[in-house]
């Protein structure tokens, strides 16, 4: 299943009339899954079996490798993996992996993701200059979370390619001293 | 004098009654009706569970003090005065919990065609759950 937190299906169309999946493709406009699963960028993958038991805990894996110079992650080990254990060739990881490898929720995240509903919600009624503190409120909460600081620049007519979004990944790059905004699962093999 | 709030929480918006928005209490009624929680002797409870409230600190004029309410539910509560919104997000003890217990959590959302889908219509498959984005 794939689900585009974006801030409209119009701004997701154009990516899954190119795929033309044969999967479910949501579309999710008010940060559910980021809320619900603990979701802080884009792409985060998990794994859950026929049980709708997480196999694999949220983390970063791309479809290909064409963004490898910039994310420094190599898709084939993800994908080698999933494939063996959809084929039921490979494991997935035990429960206690899963529980190790998990980052729970903190309470400043949580109220990150509300300061963004505010904000999302004033934005929506027509007060986008009154849900602006809101989201800078949001950020500075959770100042590592790029699904509520990068994914809100649409809704707040910034460019998320454009010089806030390289202000943001800078001043990251240099606060990590990491070149790569994305943060793979620990000790990922 | 009374005002209104919009109180957004659990994925939906309710109007809600109250009398002074810099300081917000909902009606009692409410409590129930719209956050389906009860207010009894041994706390606030939902199902089997009770959570433990100061209800002298809760209970103002026979109206409930949200900011005590999101307090106890351990409920971040955010608001915007000037627009009398407020925003009350998932507890984290909640959230990690859920997922602590590997049990994935349950969503339903919608296609590009308003078609809507819940993870658990796919039990009984293997799920690689993407979240994507166009930015």
């Amino acid at each position: 299943m794939t689900v585009a937190i974006d801030r409209s299906a119009a701004d997701a169309r154009p990516w899954i009339e190119l795929a033309t999946p044969s999967h479910p493709s949501l579309i999710d406009t008010e940060h559910l899954l980021p809320d619900l699963y603990g979701i802080i960028n884009v792409p985060t993958v998990i794994w859950i079996d026929e049980d709708g038991r997480i196999a694999r805990p949220n983390d970063v894996s791309f479809g290909s490798n064409k963004l490898k110079v910039m994310t420094g992650i190599d898709s084939e080990a993800h994908l080698k993996r999933l494939r063996a254990w959809v084929r039921g060739d490979g494991p997935a990881m035990t429960p206690s992996e899963v529980r190790a490898h998990q980052e729970l929720p903190t309470a400043e995240e949580q109220e990150a993701r509300a300061e963004f509903t505010l904000a999302w919600w004033l934005s929506q009624e027509g007060h986008a200059g009154d849900a602006e503190r809101h989201f800078v409120r949001a950020g500075d909460l959770a100042p590592h979370d790029l699904t509520i600081r990068r994914g809100s620049m649409p809704i707040r007519g910034l460019n998320p390619m454009g010089f806030a979004f390289l202000k943001l990944a800078l001043k990251s790059a240099l606060k990590r001293k990491s070149l790569y905004l994305y943060r793979p699962l620990k000790d990922s093999v | 004098m009374s005002d209104t709030l919009t109180l957004l929480h659990d994925g939906r918006s309710d109007e809600i009654t109250l009398a002074d928005l810099a300081r917000p209490t909902i009606p009692a009624d409410a409590l129930e009706e719209t956050l389906c929680w009860d207010l009894q002797p041994e706390g606030l409870c939902r199902g089997v569970v009770c959570v433990p409230v100061d209800q002298s600190a809760l209970v103002r004029d026979d109206a409930l003090d949200l900011g005590v309410l999101a307090d106890a539910l351990q409920r971040p509560l955010v608001t915007d005065q000037k627009h009398a919104v407020a925003s009350m997000g998932a507890s984290h003890h909640d959230r990690g919990q859920a997922l602590a217990s590997l049990q994935a959590p349950d969503f339903t959302l919608p296609d590009l065609d308003g078609n809507l889908h819940s993870l658990s219509d796919q039990r009984g498959k293997k799920v690689l759950l993407v979240a994507y984005a166009s930015w």
